[in-house]
């Protein structure tokens, strides 16, 4: 038991250190093995606490996640940039060592968040909690910072891992009937942001987000 | 069954309409299918008049006073937007904006955004609502760039990501909900259904629940437009095609604030406190002055009406923030007569910009004479949305401002400021368009009046008489969300 919640640490800290790896990396394919990466850690820790807990259904849902996130996302996403050619390097809009540092506070921020909910559970989980919020903003964090379509659908789907990992360690999952849903929703969010890319890529130069700023308010 | 009939025509008609939605008769089964769904949320509707309300499919199904009249509303609006697509579509199509793919793509995706409003209005799970929401969204991400301009990719783009970061943070609030719930109720399922969380919500760990609904209310209010977090709507209003500005702006924001306010009934429920009514309060009147303020700034006619959308949006939202059985009344018909409302300004102003061949509303001109029915709707449907007497919006407005004035004087000369500034905005604008001679690259087309006409006669009736059944629904809902 106490073992099991130790690698589960471990695994939570693994997918904290991989939320800070998408911040700072700047080449395209080592932000995709980062994601994988971090999806692999999470279908580990699900499975873990699935052992510990005896629910059942935290395998199926680790199952989804391996799959998903660090199968099927991974190898679309590789495609797309094989067939779009953006293998080069993404800018950052703040510099590197600014955003650690904002990620650093974002995460003090999340365990001053939910030290109410550490103090009522139960779990052996708990301690992670803080860990899945950090995880949601430091992806939210890198959708801000980065003004390329592919890397702001990374980041968007790191804080879905983010989410999934709350699941697990707030409550041992959500039921089943939603964890499903949220998968098929993350699995057509996945075709849609692959038509966009497409569409971006023909309608504009690249994949830079910042070409699309001509819907604004004139003075 | 009728909500099974309800839920599975759209269903099935957005699958049919995948492979063939770009025939000739495309268009008429997409009105058949709406019709039938129609027909089916009234038949629900009896049932749920005479007999209360309804737990069905081992309690996946939920229908009670206050989400019955959205059920019909959005059934009806949807099947006024179909037929009213019927004529614009086919404009769009001979004009080469849309292709055979893009009619098929365009059909399916209508019907299948209706399945996802109706089960996230039905469904008793908090977290089945969530995926309905975020289905509607997916839904709507590629009607809103189906012309491909680059504005309109744009539009969309922002709208996918903003929405989907929103819609992310209400995720993890649902997380928080169910981790408190499922230390009263137990593991599984049953922790996530309304209709037990409502009995047992005063039991509820208050914290938690604060900390979920700031979630809730971040993610929720995304999708409601709510400032500071509105800037996809006027973009996706704009850019899409007129049908579905129209029920996005008479639906989807409705549905988002119908999740909103269950949750809020419910945090209220754990915590005993008005905070999470006062957290609404505030967002509602700050997107109502920048909503207002926007108004008066803008050039491109949908996107104006899109701001409107956004400051009566915040109004419903205040309603429903300061409580009490009057506002509540209010926020409750602010809903319903600015939907009706809406969705009939987006039908004219659809079709003014398409016999100018624009949306700059500097150069649409002579309405009036060009084409009566679209010149007179838009004018009436303006005077109707700035809360002029004697439609329903002007009762509604009516009654949230007595209730703030009674619950939150302080408020009331912001709300009415707002107003105000809104009513010149909207006014100024419109008022050129409908009157003067008609300019030479005025192009005159076959216009939907029936829809228009529907619309402005509905919201024309509530404003001077409140049917019996319509106000015993209403008190219901009020009782429900007290």
């Amino acid at each position: 038991m106490n073992l099991a919640a130790q690698i589960n640490s471990v695994m939570a800290a693994l997918i904290l250190l991989t939320s800070f790896g998408l911040l700072v990396q700047r080449r395209m394919y080592a932000l995709l093995h980062i994601f994988a990466w971090q999806g692999l850690f999470l279908s580990i820790s699900t499975a873990i606490v699935g052992y510990v807990s005896g629910t059942h259904h935290l395998y199926i849902s680790s199952v989804l996640t391996l799959v998903l996130k660090v199968i099927l996302l991974p190898y679309i996403l590789h495609i797309l940039i094989i067939r779009l050619q953006i293998h080069k390097e993404v800018e950052t809009t703040i510099n590197v060592p600014t955003t650690m540092l904002i990620g650093i506070a974002l995460v003090i921020f999340s365990y001053h968040l939910t030290s109410p909910i550490r103090e009522l559970s139960t779990l052996v989980t708990r301690s992670t909690i803080a860990v899945a919020l950090a995880t949601v903003m430091l992806g939210l964090l890198m959708m801000i910072t980065r003004k390329h379509a592919v890397t702001q659908i990374i980041g968007f789907l790191s804080m879905e891992n983010g989410l999934f990992f709350a699941a697990t360690s707030a409550t041992y999952g959500m039921p089943l009937v939603v964890e499903l849903g949220v998968g098929l929703d993350i699995l057509i969010a996945a075709f849609i942001f692959g038509i966009f890319f497409f569409q971006i890529r023909t309608t504009f130069d690249g994949l830079d987000v910042d070409q699309m700023a001509k819907l604004k308010e004139e003075d | 069954m009728t909500l099974l009939i309800l839920l599975s025509v759209s269903f099935f008609a957005a699958v049919i309409l995948a492979f063939i939605g770009d025939r000739k008769f495309a268009p008429e089964i997409n009105i058949l299918g709406s019709i039938v769904t129609f027909l089916a949320g009234i038949f629900l509707a009896v049932q749920v008049y005479m007999y209360g309300p309804i737990i069905t499919g081992g309690k996946f199904f939920f229908v009670d006073a206050f989400n019955i009249y959205l059920v019909v509303l959005t059934s009806f609006v949807s099947m006024t937007t179909a037929m009213f697509s019927r004529r614009y579509m086919r404009h769009e199509r001979e004009h080469g904006r849309v292709g055979h793919r893009g009619m098929r793509f365009y059909h399916a995706m209508f019907q299948l955004f209706i399945f996802a409003m109706l089960l996230a209005l039905l469904t008793n799970n908090v977290g089945v609502l969530w995926i309905a929401m975020e289905l509607a969204t997916l839904s709507t991400v590629l009607l809103v760039s189906l012309y491909q301009t680059p504005t309109a990719i744009e539009a969309a783009w922002k709208y996918f990501i903003l929405c989907g970061v929103g819609i992310a943070l209400a995720l993890f609030g649902t997380v928080l909900l169910y981790f408190a719930a499922e230390r009263i109720l137990g593991e599984g399922g049953e922790a996530l259904l309304w209709t037990n969380l409502n009995q047992v919500s005063d039991k509820l760990e208050p914290t938690v629940l604060s900390l979920a609904f700031v979630f809730l209310m971040v993610g929720y209010g995304t999708k409601v437009g709510l400032a500071p977090l509105h800037n996809w709507l006027p973009d996706a209003h704009s850019e899409g095609p007129t049908p579905i500005s129209a029920v996005l702006s008479g639906l989807l924001l409705n549905i988002a604030l119908y999740a909103l306010v269950r949750c809020k009934v419910l945090v209220d429920g754990a915590t005993g406190t008005h905070r999470a009514g006062y957290i609404m309060m505030g967002f509602g009147i700050i997107s109502i002055l920048i909503a207002a303020f926007s108004l008066l700034r803008q050039k491109d006619i949908k996107r104006m009406f899109a701001y409107s959308s956004i400051e009566h949006m915040g109004i419903a939202t205040f309603a429903f923030g300061l409580g009490g059985p009057i506002a509540t009344f209010g926020g409750l018909m602010h809903m319903l007569a600015h939907s009706l409302t809406k969705s009939s300004i987006f039908f004219t102003a659809g079709h003014a910009s398409q016999m100018h061949s624009t949306q700059e509303m500097d150069r649409i001109k002579g309405l009036r004479r060009g084409n009566p029915l679209v010149g007179w709707g838009l004018i009436l449907g303006a005077i109707a949305i700035v809360g002029m007497p004697p439609f329903g919006i002007f009762m509604s407005e009516f009654l949230i401002l007595t209730a703030t004035m009674k619950d939150a004087p302080l408020m009331t000369p912001l709300l009415l400021i707002g107003l105000g500034v809104a009513f010149a905005a909207i006014f100024r604008k419109v008022q050129p368009m409908v009157a003067g001679i008609v300019p030479s690259y005025q192009k005159s087309l076959k216009a939907s009046h029936i829809p228009v006409i529907l619309h402005l006669v509905l919201v024309l009736i509530i404003g001077l008489y409140m049917p019996d059944f319509l106000s015993q629904w209403f008190h219901k809902a009020v009782e429900i969300l007290k």
